[in-house]
C-alpha cells in the first residue's frame, strides 16, 4: 500500500493542468540544477541503488542499461525515449504525458546529463496525436523557461529534445525497431549483439527508455535511492503505474507500489471484478503479450516483475486485463493472436508464419472445429515459435496461447466435443 | 586468436568471426538460407539456430561472433527441434512446386527439407499466393515461393547500388518487389537468380527448358569483356542453354555481368556455317576448298605490303599468332589489333595492363577514373570499385564524359587538359593523390584512339612517377596504381604479340584511304565486325568470324569460324592474366574452329604450318612470348620502362568506346534477350 507522500505521479488522474505552472507545484523542476551538479557518476549510482526495473515490459535494471554506455566515445550518444505504447491494455504512458509531462522532460534532462547525451528524442505513437501537442507544448514551455537548450536549468548542460511521431506500427516500440524507425528505414528489429549501447541510433551509443522509467528518476534523485528501494519488494522496488481494465466496475490507472496483491489492487482500485470476485475467469496481468492467469493463480499472486515469473507469467507493462465468466476466452485470445498477426513485421520466419498460423488454429477452436489433436500441435507450434525470433514479437504472438492452453485446455476440449457431438446429431 | 569448443571439438578462430564461419572452418555444416557471404548480415531466416552453452534461447549464428570460451552445439535436440520449427514454417507458405520449379535440383530449399523437413504438413489452411513482379526481361518472378531471405534486397542495395527492391507489406503479408513495378537498372541483377535459395527468381529466358542436371557444365571464361569472368556454360543438344559465373576472388567473385550470363542466345542466331563466296554482289555458298583456292589467287596476284590484317575484340590468341605468322610469310607488316586508330606502338607492357590488379582495388584509397565508363566496359571491375567505396574512406573522380555510376564519383570535367592541371599542382586533386596512400588511376583504352594519345600517356608516365601512383622500394615495385581499362578480350593478347604495325602512323583511317587510293589489295579481317567495308570497295574483303555482322556485310568472301564456347582458346584479360575457354558446342554446320582455318588455308601456300592440335599452336604461343604464354591464370609483375612523349595535349574531350552495354559486339548483338533488355532498361536508364 503506497502511502500518500511517496506517489511519483500526483496528478495521473489528470485533475490539474501538466502545464508548467501546476507541475511546478507538485515539485517538478525543483532543485533539478542541484541534482546535476552532483554529477553524473553519482546519479548512475543512485539509480542503480534504487534498484529501478525498466517499466516498459521486460524490467531490465536501469542503472545497469545505463552503465553499459561508453563513458569515452567520439561518436554522439542519444537518449530516446519510447512513448511508442500500443501493448493492448496498457495505456499508462499515454497519462504520463498527458498530466506529467513535465515530469517526462526533467527526466529527461537529468538522464541525458548522467549518460552524457547532448540529444534526446522522444518517439511517440503515431495515434497519440493529442498527446503529441501536449508534449510538443511542454517542450516549447520548457525551452522558453530555459529549462532545456543550451544551458539548461542554468547547469551548463546543453539539452536538445525532439518529438518524432511513429506511423503507427507496434513493432516500432521495439527498441531497435524504433531506432530503424526514427532513422526513416522500415520499423524492422535489429539483430543483437550488437546492443544499441554501443551501436544504436545512426551507429552511436544510444540509451533507449520508456517514458515511465524516465518521468520516475527526478523523484528517485530527490528523495533518494534508499527511500525509493523502501517501497515494494527487494529486487522488485518502487512504485508502478498499473492500467487496470476489462470486467471491472471502474477501469483506472493508478499508481501502487509493486508487490501489491492481484486481488486488492482490483477490489481496491477498479471496484471489483463486475459480478463479484467468485465470478472472474482470467486476467492477463501484464498487457496482451504475457500469459493469462486464472482464477486460482490470481486469488494470491502478487503483482511484481519476481512472482508473476513464478507463475509462468510476466508483470510486462502491468496492463492488467480482467476477464470475467461472461467472457468467450477462445474468441479473447484469437483476437489477440489476430493483432500479433497482423503486427509481425514480417522480418524473420518464425514469428512471420507461425503467428498466422497459431491465429488460423484459434479461430477454428472458436467455432468448435478442429480436432482434439490440433490442441497439441498448436502448443507444438507456438513452442516452436517462442525463442526462436529476432526480436520478442515471437515470445508475444505465443504466450497468450501457451496460457491458455496451459490454463484452459479443458475449455477448449469442451467446445470442440460439443461441436462434433451437434455435428454428429445433425 | 580465440579458442571455442564446437561440437566438442576445440578450434582457434580469429576474433570477430562468427559462429557460422567457425563451424564451416571445422566443416561442420550449418543450414543457411539469408545469409550470405558478400552480403550483410540480416539473420532472419532462422535456419542457423545453434545452441550456446549458458544460453537459454538458440543464437543464429550467422550474426554471434564467438566469444573466447564459448561452446557450441550444432547438433543437439534443442537444434534440431528449433530447425525442425523454422523450416515447417518455411514450408508451410511455400507452394511445393518443384515438379515445375526452375530451381529444382539446385534449390536450397529443397536440399535442406531433406534433413530438416517433415514428412507431412500439419497446416491445413491454404497457402498463400502472392502476385508476381515485374523484375525486368531477364529475372522471372514466382513471388509464392518467396521466403523472404532478403538476399535479393540486400544484393540489389549493397552490390548493384541500385536500391530499387525492397520488402512491403507486414507480416505474413510481406512481399518483395521493385518499388515502382518497373525494371532492375542494373547491369549486374542477374546475379539475384543465383542467390535466390528458392525458384523465387528464375531466369527468364532459361525457364523451362532444361533441368539443371541434363546439362553438361563446362567451366571455360567470359570474352565479351576484357575482364574475363569465370564462367559455367551448361549446354545440352549442342546449344548452349546458360551461363552461370565460377567463384573467382581475384576477378570476378561471384558474380557476372548480365551480357555475359544472358547473351547466349546470341550465339544461336545469325551464324555463319558454310563459306560464302560474292558474286555479281549476290553471296553464294561454297566448299572450303574453292574459298581457300580463290583466297590463294587473290594473295598471289599482290604483294605482302599491299596487305593488311585486322583482328576484332573477341579473337583468341591461337588465331593471332598464326594469322601473324602467315601474313609475315607474306612479306605483309600492316597489322592491326584495334578497330579504330589506336596506336599501341612501342608501348612497354606495364603501359597497357590493368597493373594493379582487379582484386588489387579493394587496397587502393582513391581512384581516378580518365576518360571510361567502368560501369558498360567492364562491369566487374566497376562492382569491386562500389564494393572498395562501400568500405568507407574511398573517394572516386572522373574526368570525361558525365555517367551513371552506382557509386558517389566526383565528376571534375571532360578535358585531358585537368590531368595537366594536376600534374602541375594546379588542381584541389593534387594534394589529394599526393596525401593517399595508395592511389589508383584507370585510364580508358578509347585513349589510345586519341591524336594526343602519347602525350597524354606520357603525362600519365610522369603523374605515375611524381605522385605515389607507382611507389618502388629499391628495385621492386611496391603499389603500382596504373592501369588500363580494356573492354576488348583479344585485346592484350594481341599486345601481347606485339600483333602491330612497324609503320608510325599506321591506323585503320591509313587502310581506308589506301583502299580509296587503290594501294591495299587484299584485307583479312578476323573476326573484325566493326570495319566499315564499304570504305573497302577496291579491295578483296576476306571476314573470317562467327557472326554475319557489319563487318561480313560487304567483304568478297566469307569464312565461318567458332565462337569462345566452340574452342579451346587462350585469352589473357585486361590484368595480363593468361586464361583458357573450354569447348561445350561444336560450331556450327561446316564452322571449324579459328586456328583450324588459318593453319589450313597457311597449307595453301609454303608455310610451314605443322600444327596438328591446338597445343601445338601453344606452343608457338610460348615461343614467341614466352614469360607470358607459359603461366597459366597467374599475373605477371611487369617492368616499369618509360613510356609515352612530352607533347602538347589538346582539349579535345575524351568519348566513350560503349554507348550501350546491351548492344556492343556481334554476339550480343545477335542475342534477342539483349535487344530485349537494351529496349526495356538502358533507353532508360544506365
Amino acid at each position: 500500500m503506497l502511502k500518500n507522500q511517496d506517489y511519483i505521479f500526483r496528478n495521473l488522474n489528470g485533475y490539474n493542468s501538466y502545464k508548467l505552472s501546476d507541475a511546478r507545484k507538485r515539485g517538478d523542476w525543483s532543485n533539478t540544477k542541484k541534482i546535476i551538479q552532483k554529477g553524473a557518476e553519482w546519479i548512475i549510482e543512485e539509480i542503480k541503488l534504487s534498484g529501478l526495473r525498466g517499466r516498459g515490459g521486460a524490467g531490465f535494471p536501469t542503472g545497469l542499461k545505463w552503465s553499459f554506455i561508453p563513458k569515452k566515445s567520439d561518436l554522439p550518444k542519444y537518449l530516446i525515449i519510447n512513448a511508442d505504447e500500443s501493448e493492448p491494455g496498457t495505456c499508462k504512458d499515454r497519462d504520463v504525458i498527458r498530466y506529467e509531462a513535465h515530469k517526462l522532460l526533467e527526466g529527461c534532462l537529468l538522464s541525458s546529463f548522467a549518460l552524457g547525451v547532448k540529444t534526446c528524442y522522444i518517439y511517440i505513437r503515431g495515434e497519440f496525436y493529442n498527446e503529441s501537442k501536449i508534449l510538443q507544448a511542454a517542450i516549447d514551455e520548457a525551452y522558453q523557461n530555459k529549462l532545456l537548450g543550451k544551458n539548461a536549468c542554468n547547469s551548463s548542460w546543453n539539452l536538445d529534445i525532439f518529438l518524432h511521431r511513429g506511423a503507427g506500427a507496434y513493432i516500432a516500440g521495439e527498441e531497435t525497431a524504433l531506432l530503424e524507425s526514427l532513422e526513416g528505414k522500415k520499423a524492422q528489429p535489429r539483430l543483437k549483439p550488437p546492443y544499441p549501447a554501443s551501436t544504436g541510433l545512426y551507429g552511436c551509443p544510444t540509451t533507449v527508455n520508456n517514458v515511465e522509467t524516465i518521468a520516475a528518476i527526478p523523484d528517485i534523485l530527490k528523495k533518494g535511492a534508499i527511500w525509493f528501494s523502501g517501497i515494494g519488494k527487494p529486487n522488485n522496488t518502487g512504485s508502478k503505474i498499473f492500467c487496470i481494465s476489462g470486467h471491472i466496475n471502474k477501469p483506472c490507472n493508478v499508481e501502487e507500489e509493486l508487490g501489491i496483491p492481484l486481488k486488492e489492487l482490483i477490489e481496491k482500485y477498479a471496484g471489483g471484478v463486475v459480478g463479484g470476485w467468485n465470478n472472474l475467469l482470467a486476467v492477463i496481468p501484464g498487457g496482451s503479450s504475457v500469459p493469462l492467469i486464472n482464477k486460482k493463480i490470481a486469488d494470491s499472486v502478487l503483482m511484481d516483475f519476481d512472482s508473476l515469473e513464478e507463475v509462468n507469467s510476466s508483470l510486462g507493462t502491468a496492463g492488467v486485463i480482467v476477464m470475467n465468466k461472461s467472457t468467450n476466452l477462445l474468441k479473447a485470445i484469437a483476437r489477440i493472436s489476430r493483432f500479433y498477426k497482423k503486427e509481425s513485421c514480417g522480418q524473420c520466419t518464425p514469428c512471420r508464419e507461425g503467428a498466422g498460423w497459431m491465429w488460423r488454429v484459434m479461430e477454428r477452436f472458436v467455432n468448435g472445429e478442429g480436432t482434439l489433436e490440433e490442441i497439441d500441435t498448436l502448443y507444438d507450434v507456438s513452442k516452436e515459435v517462442e525463442g526462436h525470433t529476432i526480436c520478442a514479437l515471437g515470445d508475444a504472438a505465443a504466450w497468450p496461447i501457451q496460457g491458455l492452453i496451459r490454463h484452459f485446455r479443458p475449455l477448449i476440449e469442451k467446445k470442440i466435443k460439443e461441436n462434433n457431438f451437434k455435428n454428429k446429431v445433425a | 586468436m580465440i579458442q571455442i569448443k564446437i561440437d566438442n571439438n576445440i578450434v582457434k578462430v580469429k576474433p570477430g568471426t562468427t559462429i557460422l564461419q567457425a563451424c564451416q572452418q571445422l566443416g561442420i555444416e550449418i543450414p543457411i538460407f539469408c545469409y550470405h557471404e558478400k552480403l550483410s548480415i540480416a539473420g532472419n531466416c532462422r535456419m542457423c539456430l545453434v545452441e550456446v552453452k549458458d544460453n537459454p534461447k538458440p543464437v543464429a549464428s550467422c550474426s554471434i561472433p564467438v566469444i573466447d570460451g564459448m561452446e557450441i552445439k550444432t547438433s543437439s535436440t534443442m537444434v534440431r527441434k528449433a530447425r525442425n520449427g523454422v523450416m515447417e514454417f518455411l514450408l508451410i507458405n511455400h507452394p511445393l512446386d518443384c515438379p515445375i520449379c526452375d530451381q529444382g535440383g539446385e534449390c536450397d530449399l529443397q536440399d535442406i527439407a531433406m534433413s530438416y523437413g517433415r514428412d507431412k504438413s500439419r497446416f491445413n489452411y491454404n497457402k498463400r499466393a502472392v502476385k508476381e513482379k515485374n523484375f525486368g526481361p531477364l529475372i522471372k518472378t514466382v513471388m509464392t515461393r518467396c521466403i523472404h531471405c532478403t538476399r535479393c534486397i540486400r544484393f540489389a542495395t549493397e552490390i548493384a547500388g541500385v536500391p530499387e527492391l525492397g520488402a512491403i507489406g507486414m507480416g505474413e503479408n510481406m512481399e518483395v518487389v521493385t518499388y515502382l513495378d518497373k525494371s532492375v537498372t542494373s547491369e549486374v541483377s542477374g546475379n539475384m537468380i543465383d542467390i535466390c535459395p528458392v525458384g523465387a527468381l528464375t531466369s527468364k529466358p532459361f525457364s523451362l527448358t532444361w533441368r539443371p542436371w541434363e546439362l553438361n557444365k563446362t567451366e571455360s571464361i567470359d570474352v565479351l569483356d576484357a575482364v574475363g569472368s569465370n564462367i559455367r556454360v551448361d549446354s545440352n543438344n549442342n546449344e548452349v542453354m546458360r551461363v552461370l559465373p565460377i567463384n573467382n576472388e581475384e576477378i570476378n567473385e561471384e558474380w557476372i555481368s548480365d551480357k555475359t550470363r544472358f547473351a547466349y542466345d546470341g550465339l544461336k542466331y545469325n551464324r555463319l556455317d558454310v563459306p560464302f563466296v560474292k558474286k555479281n554482289g549476290l553471296y553464294k555458298k561454297t566448299s572450303w576448298d574453292n574459298a581457300f583456292n580463290l583466297i590463294k589467287k587473290e594473295v598471289l596476284k599482290t604483294s605482302g605490303n599491299k596487305m593488311s590484317a585486322i583482328i576484332g575484340n573477341q579473337t583468341d590468341c591461337e588465331s593471332i599468332i598464326l594469322l601473324k605468322d602467315l601474313f609475315t610469310f607474306f612479306g605483309c607488316d600492316n597489322f592491326l589489333c584495334s578497330q579504330n586508330n589506336s596506336m599501341y606502338k612501342s608501348l612497354p607492357r606495364f603501359a597497357y595492363c590493368f597493373n594493379t590488379t582487379i582484386a588489387g582495388i579493394d587496397d587502393s584509397d582513391l581512384c581516378l577514373l580518365v576518360g571510361t565508363n567502368p560501369r558498360t566496359e567492364a562491369s566487374m571491375v566497376n562492382t569491386r570499385i562500389r564494393k572498395r567505396y562501400l568500405e568507407g574512406n574511398y573517394e572516386i573522380f572522373s574526368i570525361g564524359p558525365k555517367m551513371d555510376l552506382n557509386y558517389d564519383c566526383k565528376h571534375l570535367g571532360n578535358n585531358p587538359q585537368i590531368l595537366e592541371k594536376i600534374y602541375n599542382e594546379k588542381h584541389f586533386l593534387s594534394k589529394k593523390i599526393r596525401k593517399s596512400k595508395k592511389p589508383i588511376i584507370i585510364l580508358g583504352d578509347n585513349i589510345f584512339n586519341r591524336k594526343d594519345a602519347e602525350a597524354i600517356l606520357g603525362l600519365v608516365y610522369r603523374m605515375c612517377i611524381k605522385f605515389p601512383i607507382i611507389q618502388k622500394q629499391k628495385n621492386d615495385i611496391i603499389w603500382n596504381g596504373y592501369n588500363i581499362l580494356h573492354h576488348a578480350a583479344s585485346r592484350v593478347g594481341a599486345l601481347d604479340l606485339n600483333f602491330i604495325s612497324s609503320k608510325p602512323d599506321f591506323n585503320l583511317d591509313k587502310i581506308y584511304s589506301l583502299s580509296k587510293k587503290k594501294e591495299l589489295d587484299l584485307v583479312y579481317l578476323l573476326g573484325a565486325d566493326e570495319i566499315e567495308t564499304k570504305k573497302l570497295e577496291n579491295s578483296f574483303v576476306i571476314y573470317q568470324g562467327h557472326h554475319g555482322g557489319y563487318g561480313s556485310k560487304n567483304a568478297d568472301i566469307i569464312l565461318p569460324g567458332s565462337a569462345f564456347t566452340e574452342k579451346n582458346a587462350t585469352f589473357i584479360n585486361l590484368e595480363g592474366r593468361l586464361q583458357q575457354t573450354f569447348k561445350s558446342c561444336n560450331p556450327p554446320g561446316e564452322a571449324k574452329e579459328d586456328w583450324k582455318i588459318i593453319v589450313a588455308l597457311g597449307k595453301r601456300f609454303n608455310t610451314k604450318f605443322n600444327y596438328f592440335s591446338v597445343e601445338d599452336v601453344k606452343n608457338r604461343l610460348r615461343k614467341v612470348n614466352p614469360i607470358v604464354f607459359s603461366s597459366v591464370n597467374t599475373i605477371i609483375k611487369n617492368k616499369f620502362l618509360k613510356f609515352g612523349k612530352k607533347r602538347n595535349i589538346s582539349n579535345l574531350p575524351f568519348d566513350l568506346p560503349i554507348t550501350n552495354f546491351y548492344l556492343n559486339d556481334v554476339i550480343s548483338k545477335s542475342s534477342k534477350i539483349m535487344k530485349k533488355c537494351s529496349d526495356e532498361i538502358n533507353n532508360k536508364n544506365l
